[in-house]
């Protein structure tokens, strides 16, 4: 085994030869670095920094970006270290995700299953198992990646993110959230506190399905389904999809033909169709857009019947 | 870069492989790299340098990471492990006795990050199955093995550390 003590001596003379070049590897743009341990600290530094500071979480997002300078910030505002943005809970009927919730800990929580489980089934799908250990949710829906997963899954249960800024919180609707690829309705001097859920409804299920050509790979289509059963037949339905428009895209028209319907084959195909052309597919490495059009239409399908099944059980 | 950039830094406080280190680092210096290059640590990869393929991965507070996505600032305060930190007062560690027993590796960038992962999975689950074994080490990334002996060789350091303790 190379010990410490065999590579300890040349590993410092390359560090040596490192600063004389004025410093060792850095890629990122350089910035100021702050580790607020309350929300109002935060919220006093993006104010003094406006659009120049970004909120650092997990960082597995907006570090990538900063290495190859697509961001270069002048200041970041790392929430790690603030008490209280970690917690997972149903509160209400409605389930909260705090800013600091990993991938990890929605994969581990047993919260996510059942009535939430469009969420539960979109953890361990996200990106792959050591990523899913430091990235956020709410990180996740903050950067807006039109391929997010969690954007789809929240976008079907029905959900809203929650901000704190200067003037206080505010709820805002994911719907308006997303407002383009990578672009959010959110403010300079504001921080997603958490994401809180849409009440699932008393009998409801849910899934997620993705086509990924490996893990850690963004989507070539998902398809996040929530279904809540009212008396037999269906009471809501939410359907939206990844990787196959400039946001998220919520399949309204497949939704609505649900809503109220008895949930046999015909209403399932249904909406399978309506959603398949809710879909914007673009033909890329991934996929031609009728390949990927006639997945989402696949994907539905299966997703309703799982979804259907997990409320009916 | 024609136009010179300020330096930033902040002093950082980690303990590594159980030994606290303090340094005046850059604020946007890469964890991997304050390892590698500060601390002189080599045994910490850089494979993809695009969180894809886990080479770089050591444990924070026990948990896997990918050290070229995080800054080093954002580890302060907390304990971290390095491929150098596995090896105990006794020679190698098990899980490196299994690596080589199985033919775990051939050309071994990966294995420090397969390492790693492999004991923070057998600390949450000492007997894994076939499963949780590929799905544990799904974010890391090996072109040699094919991953079968990666796999007998987490099994096999399953049972090694079974019989150990």
């Amino acid at each position: 085994m190379v010990t410490n003590d065999t590579i300890g001596p040349r590993g410092r003379r390359s560090n040596r030869r490192f600063r004389e070049r004025g410093g060792v590897s850095v890629y990122p743009a350089t910035f100021e670095y702050f580790a607020p341990t309350s929300v109002d600290e935060a919220l006093d530094t993006l104010e003094r920094f406006g659009d120049e500071a970004k909120v650092l979480a997990g960082g597995q997002s907006l570090i990538p970006l900063m290495k190859l300078r697509i961001a270069a910030p002048s200041a970041l505002v790392d929430i790690g270290r603030i008490d209280g943005l970690d917690a997972l809970e149903e509160r209400d009927g409605r389930l909260e995700i705090g800013a600091l919730v990993t991938h990890a800990d929605c994969e581990k929580s047993d919260l996510l299953r059942g009535r939430y489980g469009v969420l539960g089934a979109t953890a361990p799908l996200v990106s792959d198992p050591i990523v899913r250990n430091r990235g956020t949710v709410c990180g996740s829906v903050a950067h807006a990646d039109p391929q997010g997963d969690w954007g789809s899954a929240l976008l079907a249960l029905g959900a809203e993110v929650v901000a704190q800024g200067p003037d206080g919180e505010r709820a805002i609707p994911l719907e308006d959230f997303c407002s383009g690829p990578f672009m959010t309705a959110l403010e300079p001097a504001e921080i997603v506190t958490s994401i809180r859920t849409a009440d699932p409804g008393p009998r409801a299920g849910g899934t997620y399905l993705k086509l990924e050509r490996k893990v850690g790979d963004f989507a070539t289509v998902g398809v996040a389904v929530h279904v809540s059963l009212d008396n037999g037949t269906i009471g809501r339905a939410g359907i939206a999809l990844t990787g196959v428009g400039p946001t998220n895209v919520k399949a309204t028209a497949a939704e609505d033909a649900l809503a109220g319907a008895a949930p046999d084959d015909d209403a399932i195909a249904e909406a399978a169709r309506l959603a398949a052309e809710a879909a914007q597919p673009l033909d890329d490495v991934r996929g031609s857009a009728e390949y990927k059009r006639n997945v989402v239409r696949v994907y539905t399908e299966r997703g309703l019947r799982t979804a259907i099944a997990a409320a009916q059980s | 870069m024609a136009v010179q950039e300020a330096v930033v830094t902040t002093p950082l406080t980690v303990t590594v492989n159980g030994q606290e280190r303090a340094e005046e680092v850059e604020t946007r210096l890469l964890l991997v790299h304050f390892l590698r290059e500060t601390l002189g640590l080599t045994g910490t990869h850089v494979g993809c340098d695009t969180t894809s393929c886990g080479a770089c991965t050591v444990l924070v507070d026990g948990t896997p990471m990918k050290s070229c996505t995080m800054f080093a600032v954002q580890a302060e305060g907390r304990e971290l492990t390095t491929v150098e930190g596995l090896e105990g007062a006794g020679g190698p560690p098990p899980i490196q006795e299994a690596f080589s027993a199985e033919h775990g590796l051939q050309c071994g960038f990966c294995t420090p990050g397969m390492m790693l992962t492999s004991i923070a999975l057998l600390e949450q689950s000492p007997s894994p199955t076939d499963e949780e074994i590929r799905w544990a080490i799904s974010g890391n990334v090996c072109r040699c093995t094919g991953y079968q002996n990666i796999v007998k060789a987490v099994h096999h350091a399953a049972a090694a550390m079974k019989e150990g303790s």
